[in-house]
């Protein structure tokens, strides 16, 4: 399975691009429930994907997608390293282990249990997880990608009313409850700027 | 820093804060002088406050021991890095690495001082683990 070079070398572009225009207001989000560091850790990680482009779009699409994981995890720092890391990572083993990519919400189902269990979370502890499952669902019944990337928005505020039980925000309790979390928050703008780049530049 | 004796298990003091970690490291050292491989990881890639896996990676590869090494850790992101660093580490050795639960300072010492006793790995942990409650 070979990518397209220039697909993923856009792909990068459009993470590190979201991540960028929104790091301060990550660092923001993760200032009122964190340690105040999300935004800038994700955009040390977007930038050393990034530096690493030319190499990766030379690479097979799973290999590619492995390396864009361990980039991540040597390079964001923090809980959200290990996280998105094991996301790509997983989503890179899964497809090397097929010869097609049409199954992908299954490849993403695997890799996001994936994260769960690196985590030890679930859905409704105010995590990631809440953004990527909901993704993973509307993939699963092949959602538009507008319909994809509406639901990921929808899925970020609404981690605004729960309350954290995992990461620095659990230490807050209740004081968790009312803002919304950052890693929720990267999640959906990533997934977005996907969709988005996916519905600019191939048919869906 | 060379090990004196690597029959003895490794102690790993992983910390979001270099200081803390270096610290730590620094009293377990005075308090067991250089019978056991002992290693710290603080701090995120540009040591800043955060926790990087390919940093304790490295530390447990300092502190590696034949025997096994006991890996010390602060809050949440410290212990998901640190289990990211023991996959990378690879089979079979990862398998002889093991996060403890137990409070850092107070576990570390612990361990280390059952460590230069010569205890196995799994002693060491359950020694330092019998702290929390």
């Amino acid at each position: 399975m070979q990518a397209e070079p220039v697909l993923v070398l856009g792909l990068i572009e459009a993470c590190r691009a979201v991540i960028t225009a929104n790091t301060d207001h990550l660092c923001a989000l993760d200032c009122a429930i964190g340690d105040g560091d999300h935004g800038s850790n994700m955009q040390r990680g977007c930038e050393a994907v990034s530096a690493q482009g030319t190499a990766l779009s030379n690479l097979p699409l799973p290999d590619a997608v492995e390396k864009i994981g361990m980039t991540l995890v040597m390079n964001i720092g923090g809980a959200a390293g290990p996280l998105y890391g094991t996301l790509l990572m997983e989503i890179g083993r899964e497809l090397r282990a097929r010869d097609r990519t049409d199954d992908f919400a299954i490849v993403l189902k695997k890799a996001i249990d994936a994260v769960a269990r690196r985590g030890r979370s679930h859905q409704g502890d105010k995590t990631l997880l809440d953004v990527l499952y909901p993704v993973q669902d509307a993939l699963a019944r092949s959602s538009t990608l507008i319909d994809v990337a509406r639901h990921a928005e929808r899925s970020a505020s609404l981690t605004a009313a729960m309350r954290a039980r995992r990461g620095r925000a659990s230490y807050l309790g209740d004081r968790s409850i009312g803002h919304v979390d950052p890693g929720a928050s990267s999640c959906a703008l990533l997934t977005t700027a996907i969709c988005h780049y996916f519905g600019e530049n191939h048919r869906a | 820093m060379t090990t004196g004796n690597t029959a003895n298990v490794g102690i790993v003091i992983v910390s979001h804060s270099p200081l803390v970690a270096r610290g730590i490291a620094d009293m377990v050292r005075q308090m067991v002088g250089d019978c056991v491989p002992l290693a710290w990881s603080g701090g995120n890639v540009r040591g800043e406050l955060g926790t990087d896996a390919g940093g304790i990676l490295q530390a447990i590869e300092t502190a590696w021991s034949d025997a096994g090494v006991a890996v010390f850790v602060d809050l949440g992101g410290a212990e998901t890095n640190s289990e990211m660093a023991i996959e990378m580490l690879g089979a079979p050795r990862s398998a002889l690495v093991a996060i403890c639960n137990a409070p850092l300072v107070e576990g570390a010492v612990i361990a280390a001082a059952e460590a230069s006793g010569g205890a196995s790995l799994s002693k060491v942990v359950a020694t330092a683990e019998e702290l929390s409650p």
